[in-house]
């Protein structure tokens, strides 16, 4: 399994993911990136947004928040703050939380203190959508 | 007699009944304190990871265009102080308390204002007279994640951002064993310095950055405000449960105590009033006896 890569997911309550897999896919600042073993060492902030792998040729979806990612040449670590399955998005959820943020967003000016949170709550809700939809 | 024994018994029900909450008490604080090491020991690789990350980017970048860093002197600061909700935890509020006071006290004599963000009723209330309390946290303590630390960093950070304020430090009690807390001050802005000058591993210097830097750093040190608070919240849950299993055992012994004096009390009554009744009915018979 010489080629093979560690990987080890972070976030603030536990230990989310520690194992070898074949690759990952970051959604870095710069956008995304995959990753395999033999990797430039690399240290890169994560963005909300998709993280995928592959594991004995599947592959599984997750949705994870802010953080950031070091990646030696063995080894990711990614250090998130938070890390949802796939497969536990509730759509009809999301997608209520999307319309509210848009009707909230409509006719809201941009210098409002609040317009950046609806905004960033609108993102949210929509990268879950199309983490689900990946299922 | 008779009125002081009945007297005596009731006391020792309302000590018994006492004794019962104060254990019941313990306990729960007990089984709450354990659900809070556990997250505190999970915290830990993230915090330390970070922590890692953190000084050896700060370290790398001598940065003087991050705002979170930038270091001024116009004499307004804001303290963060963590307490908990409720009380019935010995000394664990009042030290922070008195902490945060004696700070404010010493800042004021060279000259600054100092502003609070208030985690926790008790500190709340003890300093709503007397200080000003930019922000609030209450009842939030019963059962929080991380979110709860990036609201209370958004809250700080933007007014410092804009310059209202120059320095933000956190005063909460630090988990040291369960009979023991102390009440810490740390520094959290301007951040830069943090860097304990230890060496900077070499390995470090091959890294790719991306993005650059600096816009790394500025990413990571928002995040790394969020640990250090969010470390805070939880060591205070920690020791507000661990303060409270103590001084709820020591309640529980003294009550044992009260009720053993009581019982003790109740006997030597109950004892001196069947002496005086055969006092009495010997008393009668040997009247009688010498009359006849």
């Amino acid at each position: 399994m010489a080629d093979d890569l560690m990987l080890e997911i972070v976030t603030p309550d536990r230990l989310a993911f520690s194992d070898v897999v074949e690759e990952v896919t970051l959604s870095g600042s710069e956008g995304e990136f995959g990753v395999l073993v033999g990797h430039v060492p690399l240290l890169s902030s994560i963005k909300i947004g998709e993280l995928n792998y592959t594991k004995d040729n599947k592959k599984a979806y997750y949705l994870v928040g802010e953080g950031y990612a070091e990646i030696t040449n063995l080894k990711a670590t990614v250090l998130v703050e938070s890390i949802e399955e796939a497969g536990s998005i509730i759509v009809e959820e999301a997608k209520r939380a999307k319309e509210s943020a848009e009707a909230r967003l409509v006719g809201m000016d941009k210098d409002d203190p609040d317009y950046e949170k609806v905004k960033k709550s609108l993102d949210m809700a929509e990268t879950r959508l199309k983490v689900a939809e990946k299922m | 007699m008779g009125a002081s024994l009945k007297e005596i018994k009731r006391q020792s029900v309302a000590v018994d009944k006492t004794r019962q909450i104060t254990r019941a008490m313990n306990m729960v604080a007990a089984s709450k304190l354990k659900a809070a090491q556990v997250k505190m020991e999970n915290f830990r690789p993230y915090a330390g990871k970070l922590m890692e990350v953190f000084s050896s980017l700060s370290g790398r970048v001598v940065s003087t265009t991050n705002p979170l860093l930038a270091v001024r002197d116009s004499g307004r600061i804001k303290v963060i102080m963590m307490t908990s909700d409720r009380g019935l935890c010995g000394g664990f509020n009042t030290n922070v308390i008195k902490a945060v006071e004696k700070f404010a006290r010493a800042k004021k004599a060279e000259g600054k204002e100092v502003s609070l963000i208030a985690v926790g009723k008790k500190g709340r209330d003890s300093f709503r007279k007397k200080e000003t309390i930019s922000g609030q946290y209450i009842e939030e303590l019963s059962r929080f994640d991380i979110s709860l630390a990036t609201r209370i960093a958004e809250e700080a950070i933007s007014p410092f951002v804009a310059g209202e304020y120059d320095e933000l430090y956190l005063c909460y009690n630090e988990f040291r064993s369960v009979a023991s807390q102390k009440p810490v001050m740390v520094r959290l802005l301007p951040a830069a310095s943090l860097g304990t000058g230890e060496e900077e591993p070499e390995a470090a210097a091959d890294y790719v950055y991306e993005p650059s830097e600096e816009e790394l750093l500025a990413h990571i040190v928002p995040m790394y405000l969020r640990v250090l608070i969010y470390k805070g919240l939880l060591e205070t849950s920690a020791g507000e449960h661990g303060a409270r299993m103590v001084s709820m055992d020591n309640a529980t012994s003294n009550c044992e105590e009260m009720i053993q004096s009581l019982t003790q009390k109740f006997n030597s009554a109950r004892q001196a009033a069947i002496t005086a009744e055969l006092m009495d009915i010997v008393g009668g018979t040997e009247a009688l006896s010498a009359k006849g």
